[in-house]
Order: structure tokens, then sequence, then C-alpha cells
């Protein structure tokens, strides 16, 4: 018992994400490789003479073997060198870090807005189980998450910004505000993102809560003459929100990296977009370390959740002795 | 029932149930679950509800503190706790009620504790709910988790549910129900997840603490032998009614209702053996929840039924001045008819005690298994010399986690055993796993498991099921497989109507008939039963045992027979053999092993099975828990609970090898068989003395 074998899930558990980014890395590396046209000719265009094309190719260096390529690539990741981005002819990483702030600012925005929703509507569903709350939610969620990100986004645009003008209609703040003003522009662009999240979330809180409802210990719990409302916070929530919370990071990919329409929408410079134009450009250094940086963010809140989950659930924390 | 009204003045009973009526919505219908229901259980009595699944016990249980299922509802009759009508209770008031009057204990303690919260707490808050402080209220769960002889309830406290064992976590469980002394306990099915031994010790605890403490107990339980020991009245519930009721003694010593004749009998007494006396069984299925029947609703089942049971519904006689039955006939009851009165088949040698060949069918050598449970080895099998030989019933027994399962799945090659394990069939060698073994050897060898509902297939109908083995294991096709198929299905007593229905449109023994028929569907040699009728009812788990006596009767095959349950053991069982911790620790003769004398394990395996007739005679009792097979003890792995332990220190020092100390009857155990015999014998004196030295 005691601390050691949680100690020795998460040192595991770490090693296991470590090792699937390299996998990843690789495995961008390679669908690099695989996109057609070359580097050098993408950059000079079509008119430039074969000999151009091949001196910017060695320059380069996407003439070398891919093992060697794939080297230099990723010892320079590791020195936080991206490597030089074909397009802007400048390093990746003073386009992509503050694209992936924007990113994760409006993500930020969007899960302070759709987790306590989405928990709150779900947990309220399932107390008032069959009854009109509970129609009401789960309707009203499962609407709203199949309505696509840039019709809502049209509708609260058109509704909030241009008709009763409460809200701005980009979500670019003025260079040199607040933080709060920063966030009041956030607010639109986050809207359609927690209309789409809180259908999922509210569903998955509403049936750990109902499996919870059902136990025999909740049972136990309301049977000792514990008041109700004593039953649901320390037997129920407690047990009914651990599977919701790896739900929430499973999302977190697409909140950060699956928003390209949004932030197209509302003009936003974020990762998405700038992923998306580096592969139209066939921007690969720019890509591919996009991609990463995604995956990185991805599976960073992944054992994050795991690692919450662990704390929380002593059957995983400690171990059976049966 | 239980004795007199209340003598004026005198304080209210402690439960008082009169003509209820429970009903469950169903489809937008109701539908009776529990009908005129009465009973009543004076402060400090015990009454036990006893009857087969389905009955509605544990609805009854349940709507005394008004916890019913969503859709059911109390629709006619009052309960009263305390005097307390429940039903007119508003929220607040129901609450108290829950924490003050009633507790209730249930069948899996794993699951009626929090698994996120420590024990200690759990238990402090009922003391907190009743306004003690949070350090107070810890000592004083700590108190109350010594009182149900939990040894170390500091430990515990600290502990999360899943660190407990079963028989730890019903004791918590226990403590934490009359930690509120509250009026009522009701316990439903308390012991039924647990194993014997556990079972009988916490059987010991709960009537211990019913001397010690002012608490009236409404117990319920499927078994019969349990309540028989528990409870000073009994109710029978049958299909939501109660249709015998009594003294425990009086009505289990002399029935008055043919169900409860009917239940009685189907029980495997010390009398029953196979091929000598078939068990009887109760014809016919429970009546669906909700289906309205004109007349008795044991009347379609019933052999002493005639035109007047079908018409007029029998009221509750008084049949003496404690006693009543819904039972016109109630004076006949007891000469009800057996189900088939052929008791052995033509044709099939009643055989006495085993004599058959001496050539093994299946030998196995040395077998072991080692499991790697998180970097550390569990011993699951030491060292298993046993045989097998044509057409016997080898009984496999001993606690859960012994290692009868393991046994049972390498020797069909589900598991395979370490490396220099033997296994035989007739002589040849059998490959460790059953992807190697030849087809034939394949075939030889069946199994059937104690879930029949996770064992076959859900999609497939009956047809689909026992067809494929049909054609897989007997290479069948056409219309021989056709014919076969309606054979086989004939031989476990089933019908041709049920040929195109799904498991899930059968019930527990139809589905059990199933999975038999499939593993005879290539008419095997050897047939691997783990534990084939634990999760079934009394009445159809007779059903099962006559049909596989049947079965071995004509087909000649041989059974490894695993169960718990030392009765259908006996029942079945030509020869014995004990597990514990994974090692053989006796096997020999059904009736040597069981007449003893025996392996101190194997007698308090019997010791702790409670008896119908509630003499149980002299108990012993095994202290402590199942040690960790990853850590045995040293020397006799059971000396750390062994009663009759030597003094000498040669139990804790040196395992005992295991000694053939009659013909055919081995026993690992230091104390000479002469000195077992004056032990367990007759001589109870000295071995009350040994036992206690042995504490």
């Amino acid at each position: 018992m005691g601390g050691r074998p949680l100690a020795r899930y998460l040192l595991k558990r770490v090693a296991l994400a470590i090792l699937t980014l390299i996998l990843l890395s690789i495995m961008i590396f390679l669908a690099g490789q695989v996109l057609p046209g070359n580097p050098g000719r993408a950059v000079l265009g079509p008119f430039a003479s074969r000999s151009a094309v091949q001196a910017l190719d060695h320059q380069l260096g996407v003439d070398r073997p891919l093992p060697v390529q794939y080297w230099s690539w990723a010892t320079g990741l590791l020195r936080g060198n991206m490597g030089i981005s074909y397009q802007y002819r400048a390093p990746v990483s003073s386009f992509l870090y503050p694209a992936l702030l924007h990113s994760l600012k409006l993500a930020a925005v969007a899960f302070v807005l759709v987790v306590p929703l989405g928990v709150i509507g779900g947990v309220l569903a399932a107390l008032r189980r069959g009854g009109a709350a509970d129609r009401a939610i789960s309707v009203t969620g499962l609407s709203l998450s199949t309505v696509p990100e840039f019709v809502s986004g049209i509708v609260l645009i058109v509704l909030f910004a241009i008709e009763l003008k409460v809200l701005p209609v980009t979500a670019n703040p003025p260079s040199g505000s607040g933080p709060l003003t920063q966030i009041r522009y956030l607010i639109l662009p986050a809207i359609p993102l927690v209309l789409i999240l809180f259908g999922y979330i509210a569903r998955m809180a509403r049936a750990g809560t109902i499996e919870a409802l059902d136990s025999d210990y909740v049972r136990t719990a309301t049977l000792k003459g514990l008041p109700r409302s004593l039953v649901i916070r320390r037997h129920v929530l407690r047990n009914s929100l651990l599977p919701t919370i790896t739900v929430i990071a499973t999302q977190t990919g697409y909140l950060i990296g699956g928003l390209v329409v949004i932030e197209d929408l509302f003009n936003y410079p974020g990762i998405g977009r700038l992923i998306f134009t580096a592969a139209t450009d066939k921007d690969f250094p720019m890509l591919e370390a996009g991609v990463l940086v995604i995956g990185v963010v991805y599976l960073v809140a992944t054992l994050l959740a795991d690692i919450l989950y662990t704390v929380l659930n002593p059957r995983v924390r400690l171990g059976g002795s049966e | 029932m239980s004795g007199a009204a209340p003598a004026p003045g005198a304080e209210a009973p402690a439960l008082e149930v009169s003509h209820l009526d429970i009903s469950y919505k169903v489809r937008g219908a109701d539908r009776l679950a529990v009908r005129d229901v009465s009973f009543t259980i004076g402060r400090r009595d015990s009454f036990g509800l006893v009857g087969e699944s389905g009955c509605g016990k544990s609805t009854t249980a349940l709507a005394i503190p008004r916890y019913l299922a969503r859709n059911g509802r109390v629709s006619a009759g009052t309960i009263r706790l305390d005097g307390e009508d429940v039903s007119r209770l508003g929220p607040e008031a129901l609450r108290r009620l829950r924490a003050r009057k009633v507790a209730m204990v249930y069948q899996e303690p794993g699951r009626a504790l929090n698994p996120s919260i420590k024990v200690g707490r759990q238990v402090a808050e009922v003391f907190e709910l009743a306004g003690v402080p949070r350090r107070e209220a810890m000592e004083r769960s700590g108190e109350a988790l010594g009182r149900v002889q939990i040894p170390d309830p500091r430990r515990v406290m600290r502990s999360y549910p899943h660190q407990l064992s079963g028989g730890m976590l019903q004791r918590v469980v226990i403590a934490m129900a009359l930690a509120s002394q509250p009026s009522l306990l009701v316990l439903d099915e308390p012991t039924t997840a647990l194993d014997a031994t556990v079972e009988a010790e916490v059987l010991d605890l709960i009537a211990s603490l019913r001397q010690e403490l002012h608490t009236a107990i409404l117990f319920i339980s499927h078994n019969l032998a349990v309540i028989a020991r528990m409870c000073d009245q009994v109710g029978v519930m049958y299909a939501g009614e109660i249709v015998e009721q009594g003294p425990a003694g009086e009505l289990f010593g002399q029935p008055r209702h043919p169900y409860t004749v009917g239940l009685l009998r189907c029980v495997p007494a010390r009398r029953h053996r196979k091929g000598v006396s078939r068990l009887d069984t109760i014809p016919g299925f429970l009546p669906a929840p909700g289906e309205v029947a004109a007349g008795c609703i044991f009347a379609p089942r019933c052999r002493l039924a005639d035109q007047r049971c079908t018409v007029e519904s029998p009221p509750m006689y008084q049949v003496s001045e404690t006693r009543g039955s819904r039972c016109h006939y109630h004076q006949r009851a007891p000469d009800l008819p057996e189900a088939d009165a052929a008791t052995v088949s033509a044709g099939q040698e009643p055989d006495g005690p085993w004599t058959g060949s001496t050539t093994p069918l299946i030998a196995m050598r040395g077998v072991s298994k080692t499991f790697a449970v998180r970097n550390e080895k569990v011993r699951a099998l030491s060292d298993i010399d046993l045989s097998l030989y044509p057409g016997e019933t080898l009984g496999l027994v001993g606690e859960s986690g012994s290692g009868k399962t393991t046994l049972a799945k390498v020797l069909v090659g589900l598991v395979a055993p370490d490396g220099g394990s033997a296994l035989e069939l007739e002589g040849r060698s059998l490959a460790p796993t059953a992807l190697r073994r030849a087809q034939e050897q394949r075939r030889a060898m069946q199994i059937v498991f104690q879930n029949p509902d996770s064992a076959l297939n859900r999609r497939h109908s009956v047809r689909h099921i026992i067809g494929r083995a049909l054609t897989k294991l007997a290479g069948l096709s056409g219309r021989a497989r056709q014919d076969r198929l309606l054979e086989i299905v004939r031989s476990v007593r089933m019908e041709e109507r049920h040929l195109p229905l799904r498991p899930a449109q059968l019930s527990g023994g139809l589905k059990q008939r199933v999975a038999i028929a499939r593993a005879f569907a290539g008419s095997p040699r050897v047939l691997v039963c783990d534990e084939p009728t634990s999760a079934l009812d009394v009445s159809v788990q007779a059903a099962i045992l006559n049909l596989l006596a049947d079965l071995q009767g004509r087909e000649g095959v041989t059974y490894l027979f695993i169960s718990h349950d030392l009765g259908v053991v006996r029942y079945l069982s030509d020869r014995i053999a004990v597990l514990y911790l994974g090692r053989l620790m006796e096997h020999g003769p059904a009736e040597t092993v069981f007449a003893g004398p025996h392996h101190p394990y194997t007698e308090a395996l019997l010791s702790a099975v409670p008896s119908l007739d509630g003499q149980a005679g002299e108990r012993i009792r095994l202290g402590g828990e199942i040690p960790s097979p990853a850590n045995p003890p040293s020397g006799c792995v059971f000396h750390t609970r062994c009663p009759r332990r030597l003094a000498s220190g040669l139990c804790e020092s040196t395992e005992p090898p295991l000694t053939e100390v009659e013909p055919g009857h081995a026993v690992r155990c230091h104390i000479p068989l002469p000195e077992l015999r004056r032990l367990q014998g007759k001589d109870g004196r000295a071995a009350e003395l040994q036992g206690a030295e042995g504490r």
C-alpha cells in the first residue's frame, strides 16, 4: 500500500506517452514525405530552373537519406529548433508559438464555459430522470451537437454581433488590450464549441450519475438516513464524475487543433488555421511541427486526466488485495 | 402470526406488515409482485422469509424502509415499524426512520460500500448523523467494528472496500447497520455471496449479536437450512404470497403446504445418492409476475391440486395455534406424491460404494500452475496427483481461491499448466492447451460452467447452439445431425418447441440444460462441471442433478464435479478431492471422506454447513481468512487456520506429505489417523480441549 504503486503506475504512463510521441513524430515525418511535390519546386514555383530547385533542395537538406533527415529534424526539435518555414523563410517557431497561444486561449474559454455547464446539466438530468428537465437537457444537448460550427457560428455572429451588437464580430482584440477584453472577444467564437461539446459531456455525466444513483452503495447511504443532498455530494458525484474526466480530456485535441472553421470564420490566427495553410502551401516544416505540437498537447491532456482519475480512484491508486 | 397480539399497554411489535400488496408498473400496466402478505415480528424476535428467486422476498424487504424501485409502489395494506405507519411519513420523517429504526444488510457486501471512501468514514457517517462530533464518531466506529469481531479495526477503518475480503466487508456492513441500534435489522441474503466457512462465521456473529442487542431481525434467504438455523418464525413465500407460516422447527419438521414439502424434498440430504434415489422436483415454472390466476397460485405445479384449487383461492388456514397454511388440503400436504416415483430408471446399476476400474481414464501427475500477478508468483496449483476413473464422479471441493476452477481449466486445456506437469487421457499424454490436443482428445473432454448466461451466445437459437456443437464435435450433418439433435434435446428433458428460442427466452434451468446438451453433443468421456447448479434455485438444481445422474447412468461419462455445496457434491460423487491453497489436502471415496476421520480442513468445511434439522452437532470454526496464494504459510499451508494444529510446532515447520491412510483414502496431515479418529469421534471432550489449545 501507500504511494509506491502510484509512482510506478505514473512512471509507466509517462514512459508510454513518450513512446507514443516518438511514434507520432515518425508517422508525421513519413507522411510529409508521401505528400506529392518537392519542397524546392514548391518554394521556387514552376518556372524556376531544375538546377536552382536542386540547389535549394540541397540547401534544405531534403536530398539526404530519410533516416538522416528524420534524425536531424527530431534532434532539432529536442533543441527547440522546429526548422525553417518554406513559405515564410523564417523559423517555424516564430509562427507556431503565437498561434498555439491563441488556440489555447480560445480552448480555455470554451472549456471554462462547457465543462461546468455540461456536468451540471448531466447531473441535473440524472437526478430528474425521466422528467421534463431530463428530456429538455438530453434533447437539447443532442440536437445542438449535430449543428456544425460554421452554421451556429454564423447565426451567432448575425444575432449577437450584427443585430444586438453586444459582442465583437471578430475574435481579435485590439493589440495591447487586457485579459478581460480578450476574453470578451473570445466568447462568441467559443459558443459554437460549447454547443457541440455540451451534449456529449452532459450525456456522459448523466450516464455516470445514473449508474451511481442505482448502485447498492447509494442505497446503503440513503438507508443510513443521510439527507439526500449529502448522499449526492458525498456518495454519488465523486464516483459518477470519474469517467467524465476522461471524456473531457479526449476532447482537448479537437479543441486545440480542430478549429479551422471557427478560426477562419472569426478570422482568428490559431494553430488550426496555421496548419491548414501550411498544408495547402506544402510548407512541410510548419505542417510537421504543427501536427506534432497538437499531439503533445493531446498527450499531456490525457496524461493529466489519467493522473487525476488515478488520484481520485482508490482502486487504481492502491491496487487490490484480492 | 408470531405470538399473540400485543397485550394492552405493551409496546408495539417491531414490525407489523398487514395485507401488503406491492405492484410494479411495467409498460403501463400494474403487475402485482407481492400479494396479501401479513406477518408480525415482535421485539427481539427473528422472522425468516424463504422461497425461490422471484417470489417477492426482497421486494417485501425493500418496502419496509420505502426503497422500492422507481416503478414499484405499495398498492394496498400497511407496514408499521414500531407502531408507525411507514407510508404516511413525509420525506424528513422517513429519513429519520431510516436513520434510527431500520437497517439493512444485503447480498453483496462489496457493492454495498462506496468504493472511493475509506471504510472508517462510511461507518462514522452513521454516528455523525446522530450528532456525534467527528473525532468521537471515528472512535465509536472503531468500537462498532470491534463488536463484529474484526481483529484489527484501525487497519480496516483506513482501508478502502476493495482491499478487504467479502467476509470482512459483510462484517463492516453489519457493524454499520447496527451502529444506530435500530429496532429492526433486515438481512437480505447476507451470506449468499460468501464461502461456506465464512458464511458460518457470519451467521455465528449474527446469532451472538442477537443475544447482545435488542434488535428484531427479518432474515431473507433462499437457503432453507440457513433460515432454519437463524429464525424463530418462518414465512414461506411463493409467487408473491406467504403460503405457509409458523415456528421454524415445526414448519420444517412437519410442513403443511405442498410447496414447502416440495422445496424440502429438493434439497439433497444425506440419504440421497445418485443411482439409488432421485431427488424430488417441483414441476412447471413460477408464474410470471402479475399473472392473475383464479384459485390457488401454486395449483398448476401442485400434485395435490384438484378442481377446487383452480377455482377457489385458499385463505390462510389456521393449522394450529401458531401455524397457518394457504392450502385447502393442508392436512394432506405431507403425503404429496413424488415428481417421478420411478426412483431409478431401469437398466442402470444402482452402484454402491465405488468399485470401478483400476485403469484411470485421466491421470494428473505433478500438476502445478503458477500465475504471474503484478510481478508476484501466485501458485494456484501445487503438485496435484489425481486420477479419474471411467464412469465415476470425482467431487472437487474447497473454498474460493483454493484452485478448483484452475484445475478444471487445466484439465480441459483452457489454461496451460507449468512445465513438468503431466496429463494423460487413457494412457496417452495430453498437450498443455486444447488447441494443441488432437480433435479426438478435445471432443472427449467438455466443460459446463456456472453461469449459462455468459456461456451461451445470446444471439443464437437453441437449435443453432447445439447443432453447431454437433457439427464441430461429432462431425454430423444433414439428417443424422437433425436426428441426433432431437435425441440430445430430449435427453436433457427439453422439447422441440424450445429449439427456435434464444437463451434470453429461457429460464435459468433451461439455459443450463442447453449448456449440458451442448457439452454432450460430442459424446464426451469426461465432463467437467464447474458449479453447474450454484446459480439455480433448489427445485431447478434438483432437476439438473437428476439429469446429470441419468446421463451418467446411460452414457457412462466421467464427471469432475466442482461445487461449494457439499450436499450436492455428496449426492453426485463417488470420490471426493479436497483442495486448499492449490494443494490436495485429502481425497478418497465419498462416503469415507464424509464419514471421517477426515483432514481438519475437511472437518471444518463439513461443520460449516448448516443443516436443516437445526442440530449443528459439534462445530469447529476456521478463524481468519484464507492466506494469499502468493505468500503461502510455511509448513502445512493450513496451519494458520487449523483448529487441531499440533503444539509441537511441527505443522509450522514441515509440510506433511499426502499419505494413504486407508486403501484409496489419502490425507495430508501430521496427525495420524487413529488420533484424528479420536479427536473427531465420540471423544468430544478431548476434541474441545485440543481445539482450545490450538487457538
